[in-house]
């Protein structure tokens, strides 16, 4: 199949958030988002807004999950905000029981995806983040998946 | 009072044994440090494995130390949340067990609650109210504390927790883990006015912390630095490192005071494994002489995760008779406004 792919701008984590958002109101129990980008590059502020965009409270405060390596969130469908930094292979990530989530009937929305793309379920949209300068990242949605692209193209009608 | 206190909330395996909530008998714990050392962080399936293995050790040992049998304790306290689920399992099981056996009234703690209280194993300890800083790689929480069981929350990290700035920075500099120690070392050498890494104090009366941004600024400069990019010159990786913790010091500690000078106690605490660090105690000290106020921090035994805070925390409870069923079951997370206020 054919990768298709929709491309921002950002120029502010605001932005970032709204984008973010975006994505979280389009998304359906089982999606499993891959973010992929460098520390610093945004990628817990997206997640800010998917969860956002999934209707989890507002007074919630989405952190980084890199100490916990998941937080569950309570929305119009669970969050599930997944962290393979610290995460030395593969196997530590099936060990610790995180590659059910792929699985589970909520959102899964992954930090430092691009570590194993193999564990992903093919469904995923993949988003890509690319520090421009000090404050402006490039940020690409992408996927080769029916889901994937019924995922963009809601995303372009709303 | 006896009281057996068990923490195996994150990595590390611990047991304390304080007598009437106050005096330190005795304190084990097994730090998992070595074992996490080559992942830069803590694995949680490695961490309930260990703690398996370590958890009747470590009470023993506790006891063996403290001088006293199982028949000695009135009571045991045990963390039920917040942490890693896997790894509070198994020290909340063993602590049912045990109460089960011996027939001893069993609490649960709220891991946060441990560190608030941990001042009070101390010799000196703040009166009521005072404001607490938890400060760890899980969390970054300023607290109202007006009594035993009254923790207000007034703010807190918005992303990342100030001990995971420190592991996140050493892993970029190749240095090791834990961060915080390794950072504070390397600091020693360095200059920490050399670089002006951001400061996030968020809106002017705001007391939350964000510490993402200071991460990320860190990460572009070292890339920049690395490639021979930064206006600077000389610059050494040891200033880097004490720039880095100069700017996480400077915010702590303005946000620790603006709590106490906005709720106008006398007395401000900071606990949690961050607190060890000496240029936060220092940098705090001097901050708090000008304004009155009195700081408090429990030494770096009782700041990193232990059994005796939480052996601290159970006597309040245990005294007033609340007791926990052998139904009870751990929390990843657990708000302190959930806490039942001790009168």
């Amino acid at each position: 199949m054919k990768e298709r792919s929709i491309i921002y701008n950002s120029t502010s984590d605001r932005e970032t958030i709204d984008i973010g958002q975006g994505l979280g109101t389009v998304l359906s129990g089982g999606d499993v988002v891959a973010l992929v980008g460098e520390l610093g590059s945004g990628k817990t502020w997206f997640t800010k807004g998917v969860a956002k965009g999934l209707g989890v409270l507002t007074e919630t405060v989405v952190t980084s999950p890199s100490f916990s390596l998941i937080n569950e969130y309570d929305g119009r469908h669970t969050l599930f905000h997944m962290d393979a930094y610290r995460l030395e292979g593969i196997s530590d990530f099936i060990s610790a029981g995180l590659e059910e989530y792929f699985y589970k009937d909520g959102v899964a929305v992954m930090e430092w995806a691009d570590r194993w793309p193999e564990i992903l379920p093919e469904w995923r949209l993949k988003v890509e983040f690319t520090i421009i300068d000090e404050r402006s990242r490039q940020i690409t949605l992408s996927g080769y998946h029916p889901r994937a692209y019924e995922i963009l193209k809601s995303i372009c009608n709303t | 009072m006896i009281i057996l206190g068990i923490d195996t909330s994150c990595d590390d395996t611990s047991a304390g044994i304080v007598l009437d909530g106050r005096r330190v008998i005795s304190n084990v714990v097994h730090s998992q440090v070595e074992l996490h050392h080559p992942y830069g962080g803590v694995v949680p399936e490695l961490a309930s494995r260990e703690h398996l293995k370590n958890i009747m050790p470590v009470v023993s040992e506790a006891l063996l130390k403290a001088d006293i049998g199982m028949r000695d304790l009135d009571g045991i306290a045990v963390t039920v949340g917040p942490g890693l689920v896997g790894a509070l399992l198994v020290g909340l099981y063993y602590a049912k067990a045990l109460a089960y056996v011996h027939n001893l009234p069993m609490v649960a703690i709220n891991h946060l609650e441990g560190h608030i209280l941990s001042i009070f194993l101390e010799e000196e300890v703040p009166a009521f109210p005072f404001v607490a800083l938890t400060v760890s790689g899980g969390h970054t929480s300023l607290y109202h504390v007006k009594g035993y069981g009254q923790y207000s929350l007034m703010g807190q990290t918005l992303d990342d927790a100030a001990g995971e700035a420190f592991d996140k920075v050493a892993r970029i500099l190749g240095i090791g883990y834990p961060g915080g120690p390794v950072i504070e070392n390397l600091a020693l050498e360095g200059r920490g006015n050399k670089i002006n890494f951001p400061r996030a104090y968020m809106s002017h009366d705001s007391l939350d912390f964000s510490f993402s941004g200071l991460k990320t600024a860190v990460a572009l400069y070292i890339k920049k630095w690395r490639g021979g990019q930064t206006e600077t010159d000389g610059v050494k990786i040891s200033d880097i490192a004490a720039s880095f913790q100069e700017s996480v010091v400077d915010v702590l500690v303005q946000k620790l005071i603006d709590a106490g000078r906005k709720t106008g106690v006398l007395a401000v605490m900071a606990a949690g494994g961050v607190a060890c660090n000496k240029r936060l105690r220092a940098r705090l000290e001097e901050a708090a002489s000008s304004q009155d106020i009195r700081v408090y921090c429990p030494r770096p035994d009782y700041c990193t995760d232990n059994g005796a805070m939480i052996a601290a925390a159970g006597y309040n409870r245990l005294l007033t008779g609340e007791k926990a069923d052998l139904s009870v079951d751990v929390r990843s997370k657990y708000p302190t406004q959930e806490l039942s206020p001790i009168d």
